[in-house]
C-alpha cells in the first residue's frame, strides 16, 4: 500500500526531478565531449597549452609592455589583455563623465539643452555599437587632415593619426576610435540611468534644499546626487560590465585588445579549444572583479539603517 | 496679496514670448548656454547641408539599395519576399486591430491569443517562401542578405530562444537546488561572456561538438550562437516577470487543486509573461542590433553588406554616407520597437527594467 503511493509522495518528485535534470546535463555534456575528442583525434589536434610558448610571428600594432614577433604566443596575448584592461579602464571613466553629464541635461530647465540631449540619447541607443565603431574609424579618423596640419580644439589635436592630448599624449587613431565609440554609446544608457536615479529622489529634497540657499549647482551635487546615487550605482554597473564585453569589439577597427590577438592565434594555431578556454575564462574573470568592486562601492552609498 | 495660481495654458494659447523665456532665456548662464548652443548646431547644420548635398556621393546607396533590402536574392524571385513581407503585416495588423476592438469593448478578459498552432506554422511557411525546396526553386542562404538576412537571423533566433529562455527562467526560480543550479550556472555564464566570443565559438567549435564532422550553414551556425546567448537575457527578462507574480496566486491555484506544471501553464506564465513583454521586446531590440556582428564572421546582412558594398573599388571612401545610410535603417527599426515598449509599459503595467544591452 505505501509503495503504491510513492508517485504521490512530493519528496520523491524532489528527487527524481533533480536526478532526471543531473542525467540530462550529464549526458547531453558526455556527449558534446565524446564527440569534441573524436573529432579532434581524426583532425590530429591533442589539446594542450603548450602552444603558448611557440614563437608567435605577428608584430602588434600598439601595446604597453615591449612586444615583437619573435615573442611568445603567451606574451601576445597578454599584450592584448593589458590593451583590453586600458580600453575598459578609460571607457569607463569617459562614459561616465558624458553619461552624467546627459543624464543632468536631460533634466534641464533649458529647453535647447533637454531635447539636445535627448537626440543624443535616442539617436545613438537606437543603433548597433559595431555600426557606430566602423563610422568612428573610417569616416572620422581616417578622415581626418594628416598630422602635419591637424585639426585644434581645447588643446587636443585629431589628425588620421589619431589624437594628441594637451600633455603631449599620443593616442593611435584605432584606440581613439574605439574609445569615443565605446564610451559615447554605454553613456546613452548611463544617460538614461542617472536621470531616472535623480528623478527618483522626491521633490521635498530639492524644496528643502532650495529653502536653506543652496545654489542650485549646490543642491544638485550635496543633496540630489548623493541621494541619487542609490538608485544609479546597480544599474549603472551592468553598463559597465556591458562596456568591457562591448570592448572585444576592438576587432573591427584593427585595435589589438584580447579577443583580435585570440583571433590571429587561432588563425595561425588552429587552436580552437583552447583558445576559446583561455578567452572565456579572462572575460569572466574581467566581469566578476568589476561586479566585486561595484559591490564594494554599492555598499558604501547605500543608506546605512539604524 | 496672495497670487492665485494661473490656469494652465492650452498649448495653442502659449504665446511665443513667454515661452521663450522661460524655457530658453531664464537667467544670464541660460541665455548664454542658448545662444552658445544656437551658434554651434547652426554651424554643425551648415556643414552638413553642405557635406550632404555638395560633397557626398548617394549613388553609392541608390544604385545598392536593391542590395541593402534583401542581398543577392534573385530578382525574378523577389516576391517570394514580398509575400512573406505581407503575411507578416497581414498578422500585425490582425493582433493590433484585434487588441484594439478588445479594449474599446471594455474587456477585461485577456486579449485572446492567436490559434497556438498558426503562429508556428506561419514561420515554417515564411521559412519555406523563402528558402524554397517543394516545388520553389531553392535560394541558398549565401544569397540571402542586407535587411532581409538581418530581419530573418533576428527573428528566429528569439523565437528559438525564446522557450529555452522560460525554461531556463523556471529553472533559475526552482526549488530543486541541482536544477536552479545548472540554469544559474548557464545564465551567469552566457551573460559573463561577449557576444563575438559565443558567436566565434558558434562557429568555430558547433562543428566540432557535433557527431560526424557536420558542415554546418555559416547562417544557422551564427543563429545557433545568438539563441544560446540570447536565451540566457531572456530567463532574465522573463524571470522579472515571474518574481513579481504574488505568491498568493500559487497557492490558489494549489487549493483549487492544480498540479505544479498545470499552475505554470495556466495561472502563473500567461501573467509573468505579460508582465514581461516590454522587457523582451528590449531585449529583442538589443538582439537586432547585435545581428550586426554577424558581419564580423563573414555575412553578408546589413552591416556585412555595407562593408562588401565599400570595398569594391568604385565605391571606396564612401564611408560616411553608406554608415549613417544603414545606421538610418537600423534606427527606425530600433526606435519604432523601442516607442511600442515605452507604450505597452504605459498602458500594461510595470516592468523595471528596459533595454538591456551588452
Amino acid at each position: 500500500m505505501r509503495t503504491s503511493a510513492l508517485w504521490r509522495d512530493v519528496r520523491f518528485w524532489r528527487f527524481a526531478g533533480q536526478a532526471i535534470a543531473v542525467l540530462f546535463v550529464l549526458s547531453l555534456l558526455g556527449f558534446l565531449w565524446a564527440n569534441l575528442n573524436r573529432n579532434l583525434a581524426q583532425l590530429g589536434i591533442r589539446p594542450s597549452f603548450r602552444f603558448l610558448q611557440s614563437q608567435a610571428g605577428f608584430a602588434i600594432g600598439e601595446s604597453l609592455i615591449p612586444f615583437q614577433s619573435s615573442d611568445s604566443y603567451g606574451r601576445a596575448l597578454l599584450v592584448g589583455l593589458l590593451n583590453s584592461l586600458l580600453v575598459i579602464v578609460t571607457g569607463i571613466i569617459l562614459a561616465t563623465l558624458v553619461g552624467v553629464t546627459a543624464g543632468i541635461a536631460r533634466l534641464s530647465n533649458n529647453w535647447l539643452v533637454r531635447k539636445l540631449a535627448l537626440v543624443y540619447v535616442e539617436v545613438l541607443r537606437n543603433t548597433p555599437l559595431l555600426l557606430q565603431l566602423f563610422f568612428w574609424y573610417f569616416a572620422v579618423f581616417l578622415t581626418l587632415p594628416k598630422p602635419d596640419n591637424p585639426v585644434r580644439w581645447l588643446g587636443f589635436s585629431f589628425s588620421n593619426n589619431g589624437i594628441i592630448l594637451p600633455g603631449g599624449l599620443q593616442l593611435s587613431p584605432e584606440f581613439s576610435a574605439l574609445l569615443l565609440g565605446l564610451s559615447i554609446y554605454t553613456a546613452t544608457f548611463i544617460a538614461e540611468i542617472v536621470r531616472g536615479g535623480i528623478q527618483s529622489v522626491p521633490k521635498g529634497q530639492w524644496e528643502a534644499a532650495q529653502s536653506l540657499g543652496l545654489k542650485p549647482a549646490q543642491r544638485m551635487r550635496f543633496v540630489i546626487f548623493p541621494q541619487a546615487l542609490r538608485a544609479i550605482v546597480p544599474p549603472l554597473g551592468n553598463q559597465y560590465l556591458n562596456l568591457a564585453k562591448n570592448s572585444s569589439l576592438a576587432i573591427a577597427v584593427g585595435y589589438p585588445d584580447l579577443y583580435a590577438v585570440a583571433s590571429t592565434t587561432f588563425n595561425q594555431t588552429g587552436r580552437a579549444v583552447e583558445i576559446m578556454v583561455l578567452i572565456s575564462l579572462t572575460y569572466l574573470s574581467i566581469s566578476l572583479l568589476i561586479s566585486l568592486l561595484l559591490n564594494l562601492y554599492n555598499r558604501r552609498v547605500q543608506l546605512v539603517e539604524r | 496679496m496672495t497670487s492665485k495660481p494661473l490656469p494652465r495654458p492650452t498649448r495653442s494659447s502659449v504665446a511665443i514670448r513667454p515661452w521663450l523665456q522661460r524655457n530658453l532665456f531664464n537667467g544670464w548662464f541660460n541665455s548664454l548656454l542658448t545662444i552658445a548652443l544656437l551658434i554651434v548646431l547652426g554651424g554643425a547644420a551648415i556643414n552638413l547641408m553642405r557635406w550632404a548635398t555638395t560633397q557626398a556621393q548617394w549613388a553609392v546607396v541608390t544604385t545598392n539599395f536593391r542590395l541593402f533590402l534583401v542581398g543577392r536574392y534573385p530578382v525574378d524571385q523577389l516576391w517570394r519576399v514580398w509575400t512573406a513581407l505581407a503575411i507578416v503585416l497581414g498578422l500585425i495588423g490582425f493582433w493590433v486591430s484585434t487588441g484594439r476592438r478588445q479594449r474599446a469593448a471594455g474587456r477585461i478578459k485577456a486579449q485572446r491569443p492567436l490559434p497556438p498552432l498558426l503562429l508556428p506554422l506561419v514561420f515554417l511557411l515564411i521559412l519555406w517562401l523563402l528558402g524554397g525546396g517543394l516545388g520553389l526553386s531553392r535560394v541558398g542562404t549565401n544569397l540571402w542578405g542586407g535587411l532581409l538576412l538581418t530581419l530573418i537571423v533576428a527573428v528566429i533566433s528569439t523565437v528559438l530562444a525564446f522557450p529555452l529562455g522560460v525554461l531556463l527562467a523556471l529553472g533559475r526560480q526552482s526549488s530543486l537546488p541541482v536544477v536552479q543550479g545548472f540554469s544559474t550556472v548557464y545564465i551567469e555564464l552566457m551573460r559573463g561572456l561577449p557576444l563575438i566570443g559565443i558567436l566565434f565559438m558558434a562557429q568555430v567549435m558547433l562543428p566540432l561538438v557535433l557527431p560526424g564532422q557536420p558542415n554546418i550553414d555559416r547562417v544557422v551556425r551564427a543563429i545557433a550562437g545568438l539563441v544560446l546567448f540570447n536565451a540566457a537575457y531572456l530567463a532574465e527578462s522573463v524571470r522579472g516577470g515571474l518574481q513579481s507574480i504574488p505568491r498568493g496566486q500559487t497557492e490558489a491555484a494549489r487549493a483549487l487543486g492544480f498540479n505544479l506544471p498545470l499552475t505554470l501553464y495556466l495561472i502563473i506564465l500567461p501573467q509573468a509573461l505579460r508582465i514581461a513583454i516590454p522587457a523582451i521586446v528590449g531585449q529583442f531590440i538589443s538582439l537586432f542590433k547585435d545581428t550586426s556582428l554577424l558581419a564580423l564572421f563573414a555575412l553578408l546582412e546589413l552591416t556585412g553588406m555595407a562593408r562588401s558594398i565599400l570595398a569594391q573599388p568604385q565605391f571606396l571612401g564612401r564611408y560616411a554616407e553608406v554608415y549613417l545610410f544603414v545606421g538610418l535603417l537600423y534606427w527606425v527599426f530600433c526606435y519604432t520597437l523601442s516607442m511600442l515598449s515605452r507604450r505597452l509599459e504605459a498602458s500594461g503595467g510595470s516592468i523595471h527594467s528596459r533595454h538591456t544591452t551588452r
